[in-house]
């Protein structure tokens, strides 16, 4: 029973689900070569912009279909936060012609599943169903596409399920809180300062004239696309989908502003207490993310370097510093290459029992310096790449998987075709690229530390004894 | 179309509905575990399930934390190899190696790439996991610290505390109330887990499950190399039945927002011929997603809650049936009684003609889904071995449910979950 580790909510969905933290380790062709039929995409755009997206894959009579809009938690305005998340529950509050309830109806009796969830990046909805139910669900989307009822009796029921959600997803969960304030220190100007689920306050105060406004601004065929992974042939997806989806027309998108992040100029440190028993430390460094899948080299070398820390039971961190120095019950590392808005490394963990935040902090900052000092073995590297190609394997089993890893690169603006640049990208990663990078990014002056300060609780429950307390 | 190929898709259709699931087979080794496999080219990978009968219903008076902890050291030293190695090993090949301990068992799965040059390393080093693991002193003092950080941390938790004290109030001194305790946990020494294994971790009590890419041929060899060293065989210990609590509520603080509240009993162990009706009847109550009579009236229509379900989880003895919901302290006891009045009205009405229908029309038409990934398909198969369920449970399993009548439900429901023992846990109300 390892320790926890900081849990990074990614999305905040309509419905609980636990799900993997997907990262982007694109396809490696080699491998696949033999696998006909399951590595190609085929894709169409609608005359109203709508894109069709799809991979054919025979294994099994199902379908995952997806339909993505391109607006998250990042094109929220000051006061309406968590709006983009507030308006996908309201998705399934009906249409004219599929009343409250209606949608997740019909989806259960095709014999499916269904739930959607809100990002920084974008909003994505989706359904898994045998695949004769395909017809059915892209009729579905299409609706409340365009003809959201957005009833305000509803909207007020919802909104209460919503604060339970921030309640029990943020403020009950001390790792989830660190991570909010750690992230709204980070970013001073960038949307990303905002939390996906919306600042509480907000959430008391937003209307349902805020989420028709959110609706009608971002909720267009020319600002979507559809992912469909499954047993189907992509013909005949495109024929359904032409029958579905054209009647929507598509709208004038607004101006996007880009809010950069200015230049960090010194570290920044912040604590947060909350009822917990152990310690959390979460480090985190400004870092670039893929702009130009070609000419890029920094963000692959992260990436290779977050797998050389951390990628396995054997990398430094685990081997250093839970098992060596047992100086964390848990340190890890974690970085995403692709993201709309600026890229962050982050190193966290929890000290062990006689350990301070402020040693664990002194353990993870000697394995970056050793990086930055002698770089990184041979092997490491090749092991960090065997994973990854293996990785790309196993993602194949599944279907939803398949999907999402194609909407996620689609969301940032980077086409799915490309995936194979990228992965020859990060195959081609040297020793040395992963020193410099590590030289470049991991300094004071871009990084922000916060630490979680454990609070007892206040009265302790009957069934623990007094030296459970903690002192 | 030609006549011929028409013949052969009237075949293939015939042969499908006859077999809907996968085509398991089934066999013991000479060291008497026994194996499922099933055969699966269309990807070049592999997943291998070992499950022994050693959860933590197996420990022992006194010795609350033991399965976790010999689990989680298993893989963490073997005789030539220390963890370091061992995790290298596998991560070289991309092999990833997972599992946990529940009330019944204690799990190994590894899934690797099915090329000779991948698999047969991944293979060998999970052969010496089971086969001659060393639980050294240092890994062993490191471990134990870090399941008591772990433990204390998730005693600072309100779902945890409410879920621990729902399982001592439904099961109390019986096994399945057994839970780890920093005070238990810090009396474990090495001795409690090398006895542990030898006792639980033998070929007798081990099911093997293969899925993937590999010829029958080839997983009998697989299945007989991996077992071959294993302990030698206590036979398996059965789990005393347990006792029907008297109903209780309790009520413990917390400071967080939410109060977090959780009802159950013990009620269903696997293949129990109510099994079906109960899976049927519960995809109504509150096992259904968006469309069950639990979150319709908690969440839908009085936005009391975000998550709210209804489960049953059958065990090698009566597993529990538990409702659970987390809602904002103040609202706490409206929750309860909307819960209650929920779920007696459920069991005097039963499922309602249109709510059968409902829930068969989801259960029968989402089978293919149960099974569309070698993943998924190794649970199922994995679930079937270990419990001993009928190979052909997967075959007939939409058929079970499309049989499930209204009568049998209700009856089911009034048989298996009886107000009269239902525990009552409310962590951080006011």
């Amino acid at each position: 029973m390892p320790a926890q580790i900081p849990d990074i909510p990614k999305f905040y969905q309509k419905r609980f689900m636990p799900m993997r933290q997907a990262r982007l380790f694109p396809l490696l062709l080699a491998l696949l070569a033999p696998l006909s039929g399951l590595a190609e995409t085929f894709e169409r755009r609608l005359a109203n912009g709508l894109r069709i997206i799809v991979k054919e894959d025979h294994r099994a009579p199902t379908v995952a279909h997806m339909v993505w809009y391109g607006a998250g938690s990042m094109d929220e305005t000051n006061g309406r936060t968590g709006v983009a998340h507030v308006l996908e529950h309201m998705m399934f509050k009906g249409t004219p012609t599929a009343g409250a309830g209606e949608f997740s109806r019909r989806v259960a009796a095709a014999g499916g599943r269904d739930n959607a969830f809100t990002s920084r990046d974008y909003t994505a909805y989706f359904q898994q169903v045998p695949k004769q139910q395909l017809s059915e669900m892209m009729q579905l989307e299409a609706d409340r596409m365009r003809h959201l009822t957005l009833d305000a009796s509803e909207f007020v029921q919802e909104l209460k399920v919503v604060m339970e959600e921030r309640r029990l997803r943020t403020d009950d969960r001390p790792q989830s809180l660190l991570f909010e304030q750690l992230t709204a220190v980070a970013f001073q100007t960038h949307p990303y300062r905002v939390p996906i689920i919306g600042w509480m306050n907000d959430l008391e105060n937003l209307t349902p004239a805020d989420a028709r406004e959110w609706y009608d601004r971002w909720y267009a065929p020319n600002n979507a696309y559809v992912v469909v992974v499954g047993d189907v042939d992509h013909q005949a997806v495109f024929q359904l989908a032409e029958q579905h989806y054209s009647v929507v027309e598509a709208r004038q998108l607004p101006v996007r502003k880009p809010q950069d992040e200015p230049p960090q100029a010194g570290i920044r440190r912040l604590r947060v207490k909350a009822p917990a028993e152990l310690p959390v430390l979460m480090m985190a460094y400004k870092a670039p993310v893929i702009r130009d899948v070609e000419h890029d080299v920094d963000p692959y070398a992260l990436e290779m370097l977050a797998a050389v820390l951390a990628g396995h039971d054997a990398a430094r961190f685990s081997k250093h510093l839970v098992r060596q120095q047992r100086l964390a019950v848990e340190a890890t590392a974690s970085y995403d290459s692709t993201a709309r808005g600026p890229g962050i490394f982050y190193l966290y963990g929890s000290p062990s029992a006689g350990k301070t935040a402020a040693e664990l902090e002194a353990g993870l900052r000697a394995e970056v310096a050793d990086v930055q000092q002698h770089g990184v073995a041979a092997d490491e590297l090749t092991r960090a790449k065997a994973q990854l190609i293996a990785g790309e394997i196993y993602k194949l089993d599944s279907m939803f998987a398949q999907a999402m890893e194609i909407g996620q690169l689609e969301s940032v603006g980077i086409p799915y075709a490309l995936n194979r640049r990228i992965l020859d990208k990060l195959q081609a990663v040297t020793a040395e690229q992963i020193q410099a990078v590590a030289v470049t990014y991991f300094r004071d002056q871009q990084l922000t530390v916060a630490e979680l300060e454990p609070q007892a609780l206040p009265q302790a429950p009957p069934q623990r004894s007094p030296s459970a307390a903690r002192h | 179309m030609k006549p011929c190929k028409l013949l052969l898709l009237v075949i293939a259709l015939a042969v499908r509905l006859a077999h809907a699931g996968p085509q398991i087979e089934h066999w013991q080794t000479t060291s008497a575990a026994r194996v499922f496999f099933v055969e699966n080219h269309a990807l070049p990978m592999l997943d291998i399930e070992v499950d022994f009968v050693a959860g933590t219903a197996h420990e022992g008076e006194g010795r609350a934390g033991v399965a976790a902890l010999t689990r989680e050291l298993i893989e963490l030293g073997v005789a030539g190899m220390d963890e370091t190695q061992i995790a290298s090993r596998l991560a070289d090949v991309g092999a990833r190696l997972s599992g946990g301990v529940d009330r019944d068992r204690a799990s190994l799965l590894l899934r690797t790439l099915s090329m000779a040059d991948k698999r047969g390393p991944a293979l060998a080093v999970l052969r010496a996991i089971v086969s001659t693991p060393q639980f050294p002193v240092v890994v062993f003092d490191r471990e134990k610290a870090r399941s008591l950080a772990a433990l204390k941390e998730a005693l600072t938790r309100p779902e945890t505390l409410a879920s621990r004290a729902l399982w001592s109030a439904m099961y109390r001194s019986h096994p399945y109330g057994q839970q780890a305790t920093p005070e238990s946990l810090t009396a474990l020494q090495r001795a409690d887990v090398l006895a542990f294994h030898a006792a639980n971790y033998s070929a007798a009590r081990a099911t093997l499950a293969i899925v993937g890419d590999l010829s029958r041929a080839q997983a009998e060899a697989l299945a007989e190399e991996l077992t071959a060293a294993l302990p030698s065989a206590p036979a398996v210990s059965e789990i005393v039945v347990p006792a029907l609590p008297a109903a209780s509520e309790q009520r413990l603080a917390h400071p967080a927002l939410q109060a977090h509240l959780l009802i159950g009993l013990p009620a269903l162990k696997r293949g129990d011929p109510d099994f079906f009706p109960l899976l049927v009847g519960n995809y109504s109550l509150g096992g259904g997603g968006f469309v069950s009579r639990l979150m319709k009236e908690v969440r839908e229509q009085r936005g009391l809650a975000y998550s709210v379900h209804s489960a049953f989880l059958p065990l090698a003895q009566l597993g529990p049936f538990q409702i659970g919901l987390q809602t904002r302290k103040a609202q706490v006891d409206e929750a309860l009684q909307l819960t209650r009045a929920v779920l007696s009205g459920f069991l005097e009405q039963g499922s309602g003609d249109a709510e059968l229908r409902a829930a068969k029309e989801n259960l029968i038409g989402s089978f293919p889904l149960r099974l569309d990934s070698n993943r998924k398909i190794l649970d199922n198969v994995a679930l079937i071995g270990f419990y001993q369920l009928p190979l052909d449970y997967l075959d007939h399993y939409p058929e079970n449910i499309a049989r499930v009548t209204v009568a049998e439900v209700k009856a089911a429901f009034q048989r298996h979950v009886r107000l009269e023992h239902l525990a009552t846990v409310i962590v951080g109300g006011e």
